[in-house]
């Protein structure tokens, strides 16, 4: 009769570097704000650029985290995203020129009434719109990429020409309502008021997001139906109204990515989501295509990325980003974050 | 002959081959038929899109990608003819080694965007090629010391092919023999050599290998055909002739600039082209092309006389602007992706088998 075989369990510890893996993503943000303070001489112009740069990934993660949910969830890829950041750009605008009284007006209040009304004018116009593109034009048109990205884009030449047909075709300017002009200044850095603004913005549309996916049923459907769509579907939802509204509702996100981003820039063009789409897409693809997480951390990355190296050597800043891209990728690809699909 | 010459891909429609036909003889003789400067201008721009056209239709019609770099290859081929002639002297030899570097480098340039994106999805293909083609135009604009930045570079081309050459005393009915014409028909000739040689080329094994793949990939790769692989390839193809045609339509124009070979608004064109004239029919790209030119041409002074006819009313004028015949051709390209994906061609040979 043998002995058993000996069992000795080992305790193994994960290693530092396994453990470290899942939070890879977001160190990455953290170790590329170091880099930028060794790279950046003077801490105070340090602080001005990486508040820059959160407020740009949070106006493009508002732009982007309709499009990767989309994406996600019913494998639609609208090219055509970026007509809802132009249109809600330009009710946006229009809400704050009609609103001229309030916005000249040098109380925080009134301008941000103002505000919010345009905001909220430019998410229900977009938000109807992306019912309207959803039933017209990408409906005919599931589970086809070919003809998505064919049609989408048609859409947007389509959309792109009305704004130029509604509001004509020069660019418009805009001033920022009076309380948000100017900057404060903290720790010797001057930050624009506006900035701060977007930022507050973006991480309490971040926080909603995650609430309403983590934390409702609504959200339990949808993170369920980006895993297995068939099944949610065999379990009685139906998946398709879901879906739409989840299209609606990151169409109105764009629409509101559209306003902040006009009022960041100053001036609107009918050519503006086409030209912010070219942003978006490399967030999301280095995001993973279909996760939230994946495409904040992306727009955080990217925001920074630009700013830095816009600082630093001006000229380079535009292909900074497809590096950023392409090293990503290298690393990861199918983005940081994949969507595990259960199929 | 003519079979071996289309390589076995007759219009299988009358229509079809009296249009194709009809296209040929007056690109053939344009410069006889149509005397006028800007006359002759439309048709060489016309059989300069037909090969770009053409290009794009081997990567989306047959490789089922799409791809929004087109124009940068396009760009590439263009700006290295007129960087080779500035900085070599004017030369056919510049023209030549500016051609092959701008379609090598876009073959290269293909290459690496492919293998990075295609590997993973034929999707992610689209975005990025996207995003790498604003970059690299946004680069040109910047780049003003080697590019001539926003106002592009004008060039000189051999003196054989200018206006004061003469290669033959006096006219050829009624055309003056100078080097123009003799530019006309590089430009004519090259187009109609590389149009074949697509032609030959998606009839090829390798073009059926990539039918196979655009219809079902999964299926491809389980008989045993390396999809990437022929992704890849069909990418690098598609970009090096695109390169060429830049390079030709560069040499017709003696000037690259990024309008006229860069803009976003070109690569929309081109996608309009494929679609109207039918996707993955080759043929479609002959009649895209020059329906799209001449329109382009032609048609925006017939928006213009419309739009003056219903002035009175209200919205109907600003619709019917001829700056805004985009608008009406979007709306005509996602009707014919979802009713006739074929395009022309493919509506013209439909009713011919039923």
């Amino acid at each position: 009769m043998s002995a058993a075989p000996d069992h000795t369990p080992t305790m193994a510890r994960m290693s530092f570097g396994e453990r470290l893996a899942p939070h890879a993503p977001v160190l990455l943000v953290v170790g590329l704000m170091l880099l930028g303070f060794i790279a950046i001489p003077a801490t105070s112009s340090w602080l001005t650029l990486t508040v820059s740069g959160l407020a740009m990934g949070m106006m493009i993660f508002i732009m982007a985290s309709g499009l990767t949910l989309v994406f996600g969830l019913m494998d639609v890829i609208n090219f055509g995203h970026g007509a809802f950041v132009s249109v809600g750009a330009f009710v946006g605008v229009s809400f704050l020129l009609m609103l001229e009284h309030m916005t000249g007006a040098s109380s925080l209040m009134l301008n941000l009434t103002a505000l919010m009304v345009a905001i909220i004018g430019a998410m229900a116009a977009t938000g109807l719109m992306g019912w309207a593109f959803e039933k017209v034009i990408v409906k005919p048109v599931y589970g086809h990429h070919l003809k998505q990205i064919l049609v989408t884009m048609g859409g947007l030449i389509v959309v792109e020409q009305l704004i130029i047909v509604l509001w004509g075709p020069e660019e418009i300017y805009i001033t920022r309502p009076e309380a948000l002009k100017g900057a404060i200044t903290f720790a010797g850095a001057a930050l624009e008021k506006y900035r701060l603004v977007a930022v507050a913005v973006g991480i309490v549309v971040f926080a909603g997001m995650r609430f309403v996916l983590r934390r409702t049923k609504i959200g339990l459907i949808v993170r369920a139906g980006v895993e297995n769509g068939e099944m949610v579907e065999a379990l009685g939802y139906r998946l398709r109204l879901v879906f739409v509204g989840v299209f609606i509702a990151g169409s109105a996100l764009a629409g509101l990515g559209g306003v902040l981003w006009g009022l960041y820039q100053e001036v609107i063009t009918a050519h503006m989501g086409n030209q912010t789409m070219i942003l978006v897409f490399i967030v999301v693809i280095i995001g993973g295509l279909g996760s939230v997480e994946g495409c904040f951390i992306g727009a955080l990355l990217v925001g920074l990325m630009q700013n830095y190296v816009a600082f630093l050597e001006p000229k380079v800043a535009l292909i900074s980003n497809i590096g950023l891209m392409v090293a990503i990728l290298m690393w990861r690809p199918m983005g940081m974050i994949p969507v595990v699909k259960a199929k | 002959m003519l079979t071996k010459l289309l390589s076995g891909d007759m219009p299988r429609s009358k229509v079809l081959a009296v249009v194709l036909i009809g296209i040929l003889f007056c690109l053939a003789f344009a410069p006889f038929l149509f005397p006028g400067v800007r006359s002759v201008d439309t048709a060489a721009r016309i059989c300069v899109f037909i090969v770009l056209v053409a290009s794009y239709d081997l990567l989306l019609g047959f490789g089922g990608i799409v791809s929004f770099a087109h124009t940068m290859f396009f760009g590439l081929g263009a700006y290295g003819v007129a960087l080779a002639s500035t900085h070599m002297g004017r030369g056919f030899d510049a023209l030549i080694v500016g051609a092959l570097a701008g379609a090598g480098l876009a073959a290269l340039l293909a290459l690496a965007i492919g293998l990075f994106s295609l590997r993973v999805r034929a999707i992610f293909f689209a975005m990025i090629t996207l995003a790498v083609a604003s970059a690299v135009a946004v680069l040109v604009s910047q780049l003003s010391g080697l590019t001539g930045g926003e106002d592009g570079l004008s060039f000189k081309i051999p003196r054989a092919l200018g206006p004061a050459f003469k290669f033959a005393d006096g006219e050829i009915l009624g055309v003056k023999a100078n080097g123009k014409l003799l530019k006309y028909y590089l430009v004519f000739g090259s187009c109609l050599v590389l149009f074949l040689l697509m032609l030959r080329i998606v009839h090829s094994p390798f073009g059926r290998v990539l039918l196979a793949i655009r219809e079902n990939d999964f299926r491809a790769e389980a008989i045993g055909y390396r999809v990437v692989h022929y992704r890849v390839a069909a990418t690098c193809l598609s970009a090096a002739i695109a390169a060429l045609a830049g390079a030709l339509y560069a040499i017709w124009l003696r000037y690259v600039g990024p309008d006229t070979t860069l803009s976003m608004e070109i690569m929309i064109d081109i996608l309009l082209m494929v679609v109207i004239g039918g996707m993955g029919t080759m043929y479609g790209a002959v009649i895209g092309a020059t329906l799209f030119v001449l329109a382009q041409n032609y048609l925006q002074g017939l928006m213009d006389v419309a739009g003056g006819a219903v002035s009175a009313l209200p919205i109907l004028p600003e619709l019917l602007n001829a700056d805004r015949w985009l608008l009406w051709l979007g709306v005509l390209f996602i009707l014919s992706v979802y009713f006739f994906p074929t395009g022309i061609v493919g509506r013209l040979r439909q009713t011919k088998s039923t």
